[in-house]
């Protein structure tokens, strides 16, 4: 067979099959987006659930999920940012920071559902938070930290040397030099980790299982030692747990909770091109 | 220097210092995270070993209120997900890898790599929940399956799921690959397709590597998406026809069981003992996968 011939039909194989990893993502979407839409009403949004969750809406979940990534931002944005500072601008290369490196890897590799597993020994039983919000938001902010800091670290990496050695030689201190240079020049880099490491925290549900979520909370939690529902728990009981559900209330925790991790990651996206665009150097 | 400008350098300095001494321990923080997770699960499900003897514990039937703690279904299960997962995510992964750097105009590859993260950010549990309502029945429907929930239909979404990592992990290692070879392959008269296969995609073999081992790690620990699709039937998935039938994980049966043990019983302490199980295994795949990155770096020599 001529190999120019061999040649184009790999190159329609090779489309043929980026077709079929991206077919199915739009489909997801798409079909979650339409069905989703039809159980979409304010008082889905804004009222709280009744008739043992089969009727209206999400309010208390929607709160409850965005409680846990304030608390989570609380917790993993000054852990990170200063991580990343130490390995980007002040570590060495020596055994120690490999050993960090490590660290991160690793956290970045463990299961979600043994950060549950950790979350519920450390926070919920051994400091006695009980199953509370603060429980939660500090066991999603230990999984988010390596996202933040892999990307973070990235933006603080591509600053020229120069910008350093400019400042040190207008006389700068090394914090001077980060703080008044380098952060707000890596800043949308930063902004753009800390989206990532928080989208997924948002849509996590089993870090949350033991020590966080409610599976159903008449009011709003009042403290944050309080329980919470949250929209990927709840996500979860309504389509397992709740025999007859409708179909269109479950379509629609869907779609709510697409829309916020989705939004999150568009709005990195646009932070890190954004940027690019924009950069001087 | 008056006194007063020698009160302010030494305050910056002393600013300086401590600033300095936090980033450190900022800087360490991860570490002790990893230390802590690893204590935690130690001192939670050690006792489970000097609780059960070893011949339960590795024994083939898990139910767990009748005093049967045999993992050996589950990791069976955790191992036979994952494979099917990385089988079918391996050529889907590297292929489409191979399309966005060395074939894809520009105005695909716009589209491809928001979709594909689009994908990487979906959350498991909305996949799960998709998988349930959708893919579900039509496996039961279309494959024949006795029931739509199992390791085929669980295996078919975690690949899905683990394919943004092996992409994006695979489309580094092509990069990486000298443009030097592709001119000598050009230049000695092959065409695009030859060098991509025979040159480009060979010399980066090892950065695919870790993009499946990588990707395996995903799907190993994957637990909602699991929970919700694979039935959760703990049984030995080692017939020919067990592609189409319930299983259960590791991950699922910590999720779905932790929430009703009493703390400190022996189940809770053998859950405890899946965790230790999984937080080693991920351990082991990304220490694997790590030192072949430190060695690329290494030898520096070649790019």
């Amino acid at each position: 067979m001529n190999r120019y011939l061999v040649q184009r039909l790999g190159f329609a194989l090779l489309t043929g099959v980026s077709l079929v990893v991206v077919i199915p993502v739009v489909l997801v979407v798409a079909v979650i987006l339409l069905k989703g839409f039809e159980a979409m009403s304010w008082v889905f949004i804004s009222s709280m659930p009744h008739d043992g969750m089969k009727a209206g809406g999400i309010f208390p979940a929607i709160v409850g999920t965005l409680l846990l990534t304030f608390g989570t931002a609380l917790v993993s944005i000054p852990i990170g940012v200063g991580g990343t500072i130490y390995l980007a601008e002040y570590a060495r290369d020596t055994w120690l920071t490999r050993c960090i490196r490590l660290a991160i890897v690793n956290l970045a590799g463990i299961p979600s559902i043994v950060y549950g597993l950790f979350g519920l020994g450390l926070f919920v039983l051994f400091l006695k938070m009980g199953t509370s919000i603060v429980a939660g938001s500090l066991t999603l902010a230990i999984m988010t930290l390596p996202v933040i800091i892999s990307t973070a670290e990235e933006a603080l990496r591509v600053v020229p040397m120069e910008f350093r050695t400019v400042s040190a030689s207008l006389g700068g201190t090394r914090w001077q030099g980060i703080r008044n240079i380098i952060l707000p020049q890596a800043f949308p880099g930063i902004i753009t980790g800390i989206l990532l490491g928080l989208l997924r925290a948002a849509g996590e549900t089993a870090p949350i299982l033991f020590t966080v979520a409610a599976f159903y909370l008449p009011r709003l939690p009042q403290s944050p030692f309080d329980q919470t529902m949250s929209l990927p728990y709840h996500l979860f009981v309504v389509s397992t747990q709740v025999p007859g559900m409708p179909e269109e209330m479950q379509y629609g925790t869907a779609l709510v909770l697409l829309a916020l991790v989705l939004s999150m990651n568009v709005a990195a996206t646009v932070v890190r091109s954004y940027f690019r665009r924009r950069r001087q150097w | 220097m008056n006194s007063r400008e020698d009160l302010r350098t030494r305050w910056l300095s002393w600013t300086e210092l401590a600033i300095e001494a936090l980033i450190r321990v900022l800087g360490f923080s991860t570490v002790g995270f990893v230390l802590l997770i690893f204590l935690f699960l130690l001192k939670e499900g050690v006792p489970v070993f000097f609780e059960v003897p070893l011949g339960n514990l590795f024994g083939t039937r898990w139910y767990p209120t009748f005093g049967y703690f045999g993992t050996t279904p589950l990791i069976l299960g955790s191992a036979v997900v994952t494979v099917v997962a990385v089988v079918i995510a391996l050529p889907l992964g590297v292929a489409t890898a191979v399309f966005v750097r060395e074939v894809a105009p520009s105005w695909a590859r716009e589209i491809l790599k928001p979709t594909i993260e689009t994908l990487a950010g979906i959350p498991s549990v909305v996949l799960g929940f998709f998988g349930m309502t959708i893919i579900a029945p039509m496996v039961h429907q279309y494959l024949g399956a006795p029931t739509g929930l199992t390791v085929f239909t669980g295996a078919l979404i975690l690949a899905y799921m683990a394919l943004p990592t092996i992409i994006s992990v695979a489309e580094d290692a092509l990069d990486a690959v000298p443009k030097s070879y592709r001119d000598a392959a050009l230049a000695m008269g092959a065409t695009q397709w030859q060098t991509i296969w025979r040159v480009v995609v060979p010399a980066a073999r090892s950065g695919i590597a870790v993009a499946v081992m990588l990707g395996m790690g995903r799907a190993i620990g994957e637990t909602m998406t699991v929970m919700m699709v694979t039935g959760n039937a703990a049984r030995i998935p080692l017939s020919l026809d067990s592609l189409f039938k319930p299983v259960r994980t590791m991950t699922a049966t910590i999720a779905a069981e932790m929430g009703e043990v009493a703390q400190g019983s022996v189940h809770y302490h053998a859950l405890f003992g899946l965790g230790i199980i999984l937080f080693f295994l991920t351990f082991l795949i990304n220490l694997l996968a790590a030192r072949s990155i430190f060695k690329k770096q290494r030898r520096g020599g070649l790019r």
